[in-house]
């Protein structure tokens, strides 16, 4: 088997749609040479959403799915990086625009809001004089009229005495207010698609279930596709429609959220799953955690990436997991998965898994 | 600050009345004799106790001051009087008010071309980090910091006029005198200076640019859509720009107390120049009234720069 | 709270305050951050009591002030019978071999310039004790037990990942086989696969040694994993103290129930059938001026008057369950969906948070559109309109017998 191979649009892997997807990826790779050798931070990574769909991608730390998210955004430096693949959005391809039309895209038909909303707003600069900026960088117009569509728009996000809080600075404000405000700043402009990377893991969870909530509302009101970057199950099995669970830089699953949490085939999924503790289910002794660390981006394991964490490698013959890299395939209509097991065979360990992990519920 | 004015006063006027050496003494030349130092004490007012020499002369600042009022000749002292100068027969206001604006227009013509240049190069050199342009702009301002400022002084003094003769020697007018006089005249100290200082603002720049640029709201910035030149301008400069306001502020200070060298390499009248000769004078005075000038010009802008902290970044403001 | 045998830790009405002082010439003391105001817990050898609160709740100070790293302004905490509020610094050094504490930041809590030898041999040092076989050998083991490589002994922490940081953080809180741990949020900084192999790892060292822990984390089902009693705070007070699995099926503290239905569960379906779903909108009051009588009544969907004038006491309502409400409530007895628009900061001291509850059956109809598309129900755009609406609930205010 071959390595990434160019995957052609009619071949892509569409998660649950019939339609032309809104915006699809196709085998999308950025490395970043450095002192210490070239990172590979994503690898043949190829997704698809419907349009007003959402779409989470689920990993841990080196995963690459923030960097994916980047590069989806245009915030990759094409300079220092070396990207290739193909990202379309709408009928247009992103990653051979000249940048300056990217900077046009950025802010305007695709927004991204950030993981902390405190070190995410410039500290010296006043609330709505950021959003002001960011409307007229894209639609010109006097200040007067922008400052009156921002104010619009945070009464809209549900922040409190907005004629007064929008002369604040990000000091000022609490940790949800900063998140919401950072949700307006990317809505001014009705984006197309709104990337949101972690966005409630700074925030407490009663703030975290608000700005879930006020995402989704305003999601349905200007029909937004949302890409969302998470590292918690909870999050994806509360507001996403689709599901890409990425492992050292390349998804290793990719399926409708019922689908993967009823029937997860990947090892690495199976792990994840088994490993976060849960609020409504019987409590087992101990967790089961998946054993080993994450993989360094700059040593990547030869042949599957999770092999080294993997509890059932040794079930594919020829130790082919130690030296072949799976390709990702389709195991029922609308779920790929990354892995050299049998359809089968993966599927009765999954069933296993999942009744260890079921007990009773409350 | 009122209190540190304060301070500085009273540790000036203790400074110099623990200074071994008799001041009446110094204010006469070859031709000394007792009578004439005596005579001069008295006049300059040196007989009385210290408490009372202190309190005339703080209040001589305020009220101006009469010396030696017992004598044939008075000599009057306006407000604000900084004391009087027997040598030169002056009051030291009146010798400042002549030499200050040069050093005025020293200082602030090398601090608007140093911090042009120096802010400039800065980020020119944190945007291309690693590349050449990031090396042959730090080296050049590794040389502009270590070179000592008489070598750099004399070598322009000996190229650019003496030998290549592209300006004439220094001479000093004001600028609503000769305009074309005085730029040919500043030019070279300006440049001298800003050769100086511009060497470390770019190196403050650089580091703070490349501190900032890693934040996270430059990425929100880029995500905007901004152009980049704002990102950088805008966004990341404006944020790390808190040292170096600091450093600007207390540099130009400094400067405008006096740049005894560059005055000095290029004859100019200035106050630098008015406190070297001063001191080989031992104009006691004169002395007195330039440290008082100059260290008050730091504590003020002391407070400025502090002010402007509070301008630069709202997270400091009381409210 | 049993007293019979010493506790290992015993906090009574512990207080830390911090001083706001004002600006100027010469700075005054113009009131106090009440980070922890009148917390009181005890421990058991062996067991695990969960802290569990949101920022601005004051656990963290908390659980500093329990072990002095930050002076308590008032209150008793007694490890193991001594009380150690009032003692110098050299004569907590004895205590220190008792209790040690384990930091949330495993990028930030070990020396960078120390080997991890070095790191783990410190308690040895300072406490000037030498295990069987000395320092060395101690340390050595040390690291197997916890999971690490002995042979990187004289390695550096930046060579190691924030999973092995912690278990550096850990071998060197047992070095000296405490009694208790103070636990500072130590997962909340790790991946999940992590997080798990931690988890696993305190849990067996407590089987091991017996040790007691106190785990301070906002994280609810991790608290869930390592607990056996479960105590909730908010601004500086405790809301609720009961076992574990009391906790998280029958609390009665509006705050709890609140802070429970904000979790999401990993599973869509059961998540998308969740029978309550409390959202607090809204800013968490100061704590410099926190709200008279019950802190939390500017954020609970059933304040009345009497939680502004009256501070709820704790109050044990069940064996090993203490409650600070005046009106608790079941889970059996919850609105299925509350939108709880907090009192503003400005608002008079009488006010109540608005309040929009969904009846039962638009719950279900709700429950049914969830399950098969993203479909907003009435209610809810009725919600978005208006913001705060004014409804009072049917029967839902009036308080239980």
């Amino acid at each position: 088997m071959t390595a990434t191979s160019e995957v052609p649009l009619s071949d892509m892997p569409i998660a649950g749609a019939l339609d032309r997807p809104f915006l699809s990826v196709s085998d999308l790779s950025v490395a970043f040479p450095t002192e210490d050798g070239l990172v590979q931070a994503v690898e043949g990574v190829s997704l698809s959403i419907e349009k007003g769909k959402t779409l989470a991608i689920v990993g841990e730390s080196g995963s690459g799915k923030s960097v994916t998210a980047q590069a989806i955004m245009g915030l990759v430096n094409r300079k220092s990086a070396k990207v290739s693949g193909e990202i379309w959005l709408d009928g247009q391809e992103l990653l051979h625009l000249p940048q300056g039309e990217v900077q046009e895209l950025m802010g305007m038909e695709i927004a991204m809001i950030f993981q902390d909303p405190m070190s995410s707003l410039h500290p010296f600069y006043r609330i709505g004089d950021q959003i002001v900026e960011a409307i007229r960088v894209h639609r010109p117009m006097g200040k007067a009229a922008a400052r009156r569509e921002v104010l619009e728009m945070l009464h809209h996000v549900g922040i409190p005495a907005a004629e007064r809080r929008i002369d604040a600075y990000p000091h000022q404000l609490s940790g949800g207010m900063r998140q919401r405000v950072m949700i307006a700043m990317a809505l001014i402009n009705s984006p197309q698609l709104l990337i949101a990377d972690e966005p409630t893991t700074a925030l407490d969870v009663t703030v975290q279930a608000q700005i879930l909530e006020l995402i989704a509302r305003l999601q349905g009101e200007f029909g937004t596709t949302v890409i969302l970057i998470t590292h918690d199950l909870g999050i994806v099995a509360d507001v996403a429609d689709d599901v890409a669970v990425m492992y050292g830089g390349r998804i290793v699953e990719l399926a409708s959220t019922t689908t993967l949490y009823d029937y997860p085939e990947m090892p690495y999924t199976l792990g994840l799953l088994s490993s976060v503790p849960r609020m409504d289910q019987k409590l087992p002794e101990r967790l089961d955690p998946i054993r080993g660390n994450p993989p360094s981006p700059i040593r990547l394991p030869k042949g599957c990436v999770f092999q080294p964490r993997c509890d059932y490698w040794e079930r594919v013959p020829g130790e082919a997991c130690k030296t072949v890299r799976p390709e990702l395939l389709e195991s029922d209509p609308d779920h790929l998965v990354r892995c050299l097991l049998q359809v089968e065979e993966r599927k009765q360990i999954a069933r296993d898994v999942k009744q260890i992990l079921a007990g009773g519920s409350e | 600050m009122l209190l540190l004015l304060f301070l500085l006063s009273v540790s000036v006027f203790l400074l110099f009345a623990i200074l071994p050496g008799d001041p009446a003494r110094l204010t006469c030349g070859k031709a000394c004799t007792p009578a004439i130092i005596e005579a001069n004490r008295h006049r300059l007012g040196l007989d009385k106790p210290p408490l009372t020499q202190y309190v005339e002369f703080v209040s001589g600042i305020f009220a101006g001051r009469t010396f030696s009022e017992d004598s044939p000749e008075p000599i009057k002292c306006d407000a604000p009087c900084l004391g009087y100068s027997f040598n030169r027969q002056e009051q030291v206001m009146s010798l400042i008010a002549r030499s200050a604006p040069v050093t005025f227009f020293l200082a602030v013509g090398a601090f608007v071309i140093w911090m042009f240049f120096g802010l400039a190069l800065g980020i020119i050199a944190a945007l291309n980090r690693g590349r050449w342009g990031d090396r042959l702009i730090m080296g050049i301002s590794l040389v502009g910091y270590s070179m000592p400022a008489f070598f750099l002084g004399l070598l322009l003094v000996f190229f650019v006029i003496i030998k290549w003769q592209f300006l004439p020697f220094p001479a000093y007018v004001a600028p609503w005198e000769n305009p074309f006089q005085f730029f040919q005249t500043m030019l070279l100290p300006w440049i001298l200076l800003a050769t100086l200082y511009a060497a470390y603002y770019i190196r403050l720049t650089r580091n703070q640019v490349l501190e900032v640029l890693g934040d996270d709201y430059v990425r929100t910035a880029r995500a905007k859509g901004l152009p980049e030149r704002t990102v950088v301008v805008k966004h990341a400069l404006r944020a790390g720009l808190t040292p170096i306001v600091t450093s600007a502020g207390l540099d130009l200070a400094g400067l405008l107390g006096g740049a005894i060298i560059s005055e000095n390499i290029f004859s100019l009248p200035g106050l630098g120049a008015l406190a070297i000769s001063s001191i080989i004078d031992s104009d006691l005075p004169l002395i007195t009234g330039i440290t008082i000038l100059t260290a008050a010009i730091i504590i003020f802008a002391n407070l400025v720069v502090d002010l402007l902290y509070a301008v630069v970044d709202p997270r400091v403001r009381v409210t | 709270m049993t007293t019979q045998t010493t506790d290992v830790l015993d906090v009574t009405d512990l207080r830390t305050y911090f001083p706001v002082k004002s600006r100027g010439l010469i700075s005054r003391t113009v009131g106090a951050v009440k980070a922890v105001d009148g917390v009181s817990l005890s421990l058991d050898a062996g067991e695990t009591l969960g802290l569990v609160g949101e920022s601005g709740s004051g656990k963290t100070t908390a659980a500093r002030s329990i072990l002095m790293l930050v002076r308590p302004t008032g209150g008793s905490v007694k490890i193991d019978g001594e009380e150690i509020t009032d003692l110098s610094a050299r004569k907590l050094m004895p205590i220190r071999r008792k209790a040690q504490m384990i930091f949330q930041d495993p990028y930030n809590a070990l020396n960078p310039r120390h080997t991890v030898g070095a790191i783990i041999s410190a308690p040895f040092k300072v406490q000037k004790v030498t295990p069987p076989g000395g320092v060395k050998q101690g340390v050595l083991e040390l690291m197997e037990r916890v999971g690490l490589n002995p042979e990187h002994y004289n390695r550096y922490p930046n060579e190691f990942s924030g999973g092995q940081r912690q278990r550096i953080g850990i071998a060197r809180a047992i070095a000296l086989r405490p009694k208790l741990i103070v636990c500072d949020e130590p997962v909340s900084a790790l991946d999940v696969s992590i997080q798990a192999q931690i988890l696993n790892l305190l849990r067996d060292l407590q089987k091991e040694f017996g040790i007691a822990y106190l785990f301070v984390a906002h994280d609810l089902a991790v608290v869930r994993q390592i607990s056996h009693r479960v105590a909730v705070m908010y601004l500086g007070k405790i809301m609720e103290t009961a076992p574990r699995e009391v906790i998280y099926s029958r609390p009665l503290h509006p705050y709890t129930h609140s802070l429970l239905s904000a979790v999401p569960i990993p599973d869509p379906k059961r998540q998308a059938h969740r029978k309550t779903r409390i959202v607090l909108h809204g800013d968490l009051p100061s704590p410099i001026d926190p709200p008279s009588g019950c802190v939390f009544r500017t954020r609970c969907f059933q304040a009345q008057e009497k939680c502004a004038v009256e501070v709820p006491p704790l109050v044990e309502l069940a064996p090993g369950h203490q409650v600070a409400c005046h009106f608790p409530i079941q889970v059996e007895d919850l609105p299925a969906r509350v939108e709880v628009q907090a009192v503003a900061a400005d608002a008079p001291v009488e006010a109540t948070p608005d309040v929009e509850i969904v009846t039962q059956e638009s719950a279900e109809r709700k429950a049914e559109e969830g399950a098969t598309g993203k479909g907003r129900g009435a209610q809810e755009e009725a919600l978005d309109e208006g913001g705060a609406a004014e409804e009072a609930a049917v029967g839902l205010n009036k308080p239980k017998g």
